[in-house]
């Protein structure tokens, strides 16, 4: 609730604000390390602030941009449920994308300013979703792989220490509860299908695991924002450390599919515990990261056209606004 | 074109009759109706509401952080409000 | 026609109604002009999937012949659609979508009234639940088509067009054919003269606020309650149809 709008009369914004003193920071990283929530008025480092609004918005572009490879599905959904059941996940995205603007609004950063930089090309979304939905099995494996991937990712941002954006993640959490476990039946029916149908799934968990492994981003010892948002408590686990965790549980759901995973190199160490898995192809991850992947035009583009042409709506739906409240200020 | 958002509207739910409305998050909109609506398609999709108020944003006012010790402190010493200030004998009831 | 059978013609026609403009919805998925806009679609359109797969279970329970909502929805030819001309056009722009929902909805809700009174009571029923949700839906199209009626030049001009372009279509609305006169004579099913005079004044109210004149009556296009459509109705089904024709009996 803490908003841009609620700025004091009088007061100056981020511009204002006199240098970050020694004791500041430090009785700032002392809330922190007693788990206290820092709310949106509060003092807070420009550093974290600006760490906050790329993080925040980042994930909102990510649903935002990711309703629309399992958009591409919507009008050919087979059945009536599943048509239901993939309308209510993409609005559920839209929905998320919504909140985690707001959420980053309260930063002093308008939804406008976000938009736009998404809409230039500034901003950066998850590369994911730069990847195309080719088969209806890959609508399944999005839910299965990438949802998963996501919430393993957005658990742990429940716990972030800036406020307005942990309680937007456990709205998203507890909303996206049903996502993951709608797209895993998805496969299973498809598995327990024709052999096209297992066929298709086999194909989509091809194409889709590396790009889910991505997911959690660079290793960690190349991860450049890792080790200020752990100690600003923004993250709280390691890039490297959700990623094996995603590996380890999903194997076994692989398994259970009868479906193989497409990395021959994948072994269980049964020391350790975990599985072992091949080099990930990080130039493809910077590829697509940069631009490159096989839609990002495309999506992009698709993004922008809505834009443009609902202006002159927006534009319309203001006017009607202004001109109603003159008509009431002159009554 | 002006790049001129619509405005921010604050939304607070009552979920169910005897509770007080809490805020659930904010919606864009250009008007107060179409924020009531906004407000209604964002954040009572999974029945979570039986009521909802919208208020823009720039019209909520708000005490100031800085200032939190001489809003709320002066309260910390008046314990003699709280009723576990008083010692009464066990042997006298209903009090 | 046997009572049964009535039924199921009906129950399948308000059926097609629902699904087609609930595909048409989801066609604007990742295209509103703002991201709220977004979620209201989104909730319309299930609301229009969810009445439909109501109306399609009931048609085919009367019917008695085991079809289900997805033969229903996927499996039929073209002729056996019987929706409104109206709710397969395009979405075009905004304003198109807008006046569309609306001029819809305006009848629709005063259809779905009368249903909730007619004596057969799966009909009723369903009515019931589904007025509450046009309800709402005609709240937001009405409310969207005063904003851009009355809202800057362009959007005026643009939503005018929209208005002329789409009437010829509601007049298919109101031209009641034998399976509507035998509804009203079996079940007590809506009267559509009347519907007519009452559609016509609230059109005409929120026009009025909207800035916008009522179009003259001019030729009316008909033919899809009779099954016989618009050219972007075979597209339209193509695409929805997609999986359930491409692997004949497979299981989703």
């Amino acid at each position: 609730m803490y908003t841009q709008g609620l700025d004091q009369a009088g007061k100056g914004g981020p511009d204002t604000r006199e240098a970050e003193s020694r004791a500041q920071l430090d009785a700032f990283q002392a809330r922190i390390d007693a788990e206290e929530k820092i709310e949106a008025k509060d003092w807070m480092p420009e550093a974290y602030r600006r760490t906050l609004i790329r993080q925040i918005s980042q994930h909102a572009h990510s649903e935002i941009i990711g309703m629309q490879p399992e958009g591409n599905w919507l009008t050919r959904a087979p059945t009536m449920k599943r048509k239901a059941i993939l309308l209510a996940k993409v609005q559920d995205e839209a929905g998320h994308g919504l909140y985690l603007y707001s959420a980053a609004e309260t930063l002093g950063v308008s939804r406008d300013e976000m938009v736009g930089d998404l809409l230039s090309g500034k901003a950066k979304y998850s590369s994911i979703f730069n990847y195309p939905t080719l088969t209806w099995a890959d609508i399944g494996a999005i839910g299965w792989l990438v949802d998963g991937a996501a919430i393993m990712n957005q658990i742990p941002l429940c716990r972030c220490s800036y406020g307005p954006y942990s309680r937007a993640m456990i709205r998203v959490c507890k909303e996206e509860s049903f996502h993951q476990r709608q797209g895993y039946e998805l496969m299973l029916t498809l598995c327990r299908g024709t052999d096209e149908q297992k066929a298709m799934a086999q194909d989509a968990l091809n194409r889709f695991w590396w790009p889910a492994l991505m997911m959690f981003g660079p290793n960690d010892a190349a991860s450049s924002h890792s080790a200020q948002s752990m100690a600003w408590k923004i993250k709280r686990f390691s890039n490297d450390e959700l990623r094996q965790k995603f590996i380890d549980v999903t194997v076994p759901q692989a398994e259970f599919l009868g479906l193989s995973v497409p990395d021959a190199a994948l072994w269980f160490n049964e020391n350790t515990e975990h599985y072992e898995h091949s080099d990930i192809d990080w130039q493809e991850f910077f590829d697509v990261i940069s631009g490159n992947g096989p839609c990002n035009r495309q999506r992009l583009a698709k993004r922008r056209k809505a834009h443009d042409d609902g202006a002159w709506v927006r534009e319309a739906a203001r006017a009607y606004a202004d001109k109603k409240a003159a008509a009431e200020a002159a009554a | 074109m002006t790049r001129q958002e619509w405005p921010l509207y604050e939304v607070f739910i009552r979920t169910r009759s005897g509770l007080s409305h809490r805020h659930a998050g904010s919606v864009h909109a250009a008007d107060d109706e179409m924020a009531l609506n906004n407000a209604r398609d964002t954040y009572t999709r999974r029945s979570e509401g039986v009521s909802i108020w919208v208020v823009r944003s720039d019209r909520i006012v708000a005490s100031d952080p800085a200032e939190t010790s001489a809003f709320f402190d002066p309260a910390e010493d008046k314990i003699y409000r709280h009723p576990t200030f008083y010692d009464i004998p066990d042997e006298v009831e209903n009090l | 026609m046997s009572s049964d059978a009535t039924l199921a013609s009906y129950a399948s026609r308000l059926g097609d109604n629902a699904l087609i403009l609930g595909q048409r919805m989801i066609e604007l998925v990742a295209a509103s002009p703002e991201l709220e806009e977004e979620l209201a679609n989104a909730n319309f359109s299930l609301d229009y999937i969810g009445q439909a797969r109501m109306y399609y279970t009931y048609a085919g329970e009367r019917e008695g012949a085991g079809r289900d909502e997805d033969d229903f929805a996927f499996l039929r030819p073209e002729h056996d659609y019987k929706n409104l001309l109206l709710v397969e056009q395009p979405n075009g722009h905004y304003g198109d979508s807008t006046v569309r929902q609306f001029l819809f909805e305006s009848w629709y809700v005063l259809l779905l009234e009368a249903l909730t009174r007619c004596s057969d009571e799966g009909i009723s029923i369903i009515a019931a639940r589904a007025i509450k949700e046009v309800r709402y839906h005609l709240r937001h199209s009405s409310q969207w088509l005063v904003r851009l009626g009355d809202g800057t030049e362009e959007s005026h001009a643009r939503v005018k067009a929209s208005l002329d372009d789409l009437w010829r279509y509601t007049g298919e609305m109101f031209a009641p054919d034998d399976l509507d006169d035998e509804m009203r004579a079996v079940f007590n099913g809506p009267h559509l003269e009347v519907i007519e005079t009452q559609w016509r004044e609230n059109v005409a109210a929120v026009l009025a606020e909207a800035t916008l004149d009522m179009p003259d009556d001019q030729w009316m296009a008909s033919g899809g309650k009779q099954g016989q459509h618009s050219e972007h109705m075979g597209f339209l089904l193509a695409e929805m149809q997609h999986l359930q024709r491409a692997y004949p009996g497979a299981t989703w």
